[in-house]
């Protein structure tokens, strides 16, 4: 029987989800290669397209902190990092240097936050305490 | 006031909620407004997204993130949606849908691509194509709470019907400037010929450094890096800058 028009199709390029079962960075080196080529790439959103998956971790908005970059030490928001992905995970680099300061990525049950390239996260939080 | 929380959601762990579509509009071509009712909506700040997720049959799901494009509205919610073609989900959303049709959204989400009515500065709006839509949920909001900030628009578009919202955006709006631009054609009698975005365009429209404006800039990546560039170049402080790119072709 077809399928009515209006449901969401599989098509042939579909992004999968495939986390491994145990860390999916645990075979990875603590430092970061930084390979970068500024000039021809723009297959890349920014840091605003995290605000999604980090809302499912974080109770404050995480793309309007300051996060600083283990690379080249540049500061600035988190909504400014070049994304790419989307799978097997969401990896956010430096624009300035290239470091990939955080990875996220979403199993079915569990989520991975990898954050080896972030010195830290400045949250603004007003004088309420 | 100053929290980094987003509003409506403090404490309150996001959850997918279960929007339904109550009515769509033609934009342009390639291009639909879908309305949506979601009962329980928090509200949301100009400029904020939210996540779609779409399952299809056999259990395979993806998400993706779409701009709001209305100002707050109660329950009501409206996304404007360009077709990508060879897209795997965009021209779902913008062609087969059907009035009554359910989509599973979380969200308002994004604290930083939003302006907030209490900003006193001038505001710059920098489009490419559907970048359009978070910033024309500014100019809404704007419009909605009858502020006065002065507000620029310049919008860049292939052709003359790739425009969105354009008779909303030629209607009188007091204190906003709409300045179209065409990168492939023009319409009959245009003083300027079809190229994409200069120094020149830029300069007509940038506030000068001195006013402490802020410049929003959406688009595809490689248009978003090439407009910030200029203002840069212009004088305008990076840190004034905010930008949200949606990649090479923005599925």
């Amino acid at each position: 029987m077809p399928e009515p028009a209006h449901h969401f199709q599989r098509s042939a390029h579909h992004f999968q989800h495939t986390p491994h079962p145990a860390d999916p960075f645990a075979d990875e080196p603590a430092v970061t290669d930084v390979q970068y080529d500024d000039a021809v790439d723009d297959d890349y959103e920014d840091g605003n397209a995290l605000a999604g998956p980090l809302s499912e971790l974080f109770a404050v908005d995480v793309v309007s902190a300051q996060g600083q970059c283990t690379g080249c030490g540049t500061t600035g928001p988190i909504a400014q990092l070049r994304v790419y992905g989307p799978g097997p995970g969401l990896v956010a680099r430096c624009p300035v240097c290239g470091q990939v300061v955080l990875r996220v990525v979403r199993g079915t049950e569990s989520a991975w936050l990898d954050l080896r390239g972030t010195v830290s996260l400045q949250f603004r939080l007003g004088a309420d305490r | 006031m100053a929290r980094a929380a987003v509003s409506g959601r403090l404490g309150e762990r996001l959850r997918w909620r279960v929007a339904t579509l109550v009515g769509q509009r033609v934009e342009t071509p390639a291009a639909r407004t879908l309305v949506l009712d979601v009962p329980g909506w928090p509200g949301h700040l100009a400029g904020q997204h939210v996540d779609l997720r779409l399952t299809a049959e056999d259990g395979y799901s993806t998400q993706r993130s779409y701009s709001i494009a209305s100002a707050p509205d109660g329950a009501s919610l409206e996304l404007t949606v360009q077709r990508v073609s060879e897209g795997e989900v965009s021209p779902y959303l913008a062609q087969d849908l059907l009035d009554g049709d359910l989509l599973e959204l979380r969200g308002p989400v994004g604290g930083w691509f939003v302006w907030r009515p209490e900003q006193s500065e001038p505001i710059l709006l920098v489009a490419g194509g559907s970048g359009i839509v978070p910033l024309m949920a500014m100019i809404r909001a704007r419009r909605q709470l009858g502020v006065t900030t002065p507000f620029r628009l310049l919008y860049s578009v292939r052709t003359p019907e790739d425009r969105m919202y354009v008779d909303e955006l030629q209607a009188p709006d007091p204190g906003l400037e709409v300045t179209f631009l065409y990168t492939r054609q023009v319409p009959e009698d245009w003083p300027r010929f079809p190229s994409r975005i200069t120094e020149k365009d830029m300069a007509a429209v940038a506030w000068p450094p001195s006013m402490l404006a802020t410049s929003y800039i959406c688009g595809p990546t490689a248009f978003v890096e090439y407009a910030a560039d200029l203002l840069v170049e212009l004088g305008q402080p990076p840190d004034r800058i905010r930008t949200e790119r949606f990649g090479p072709t923005g599925d």
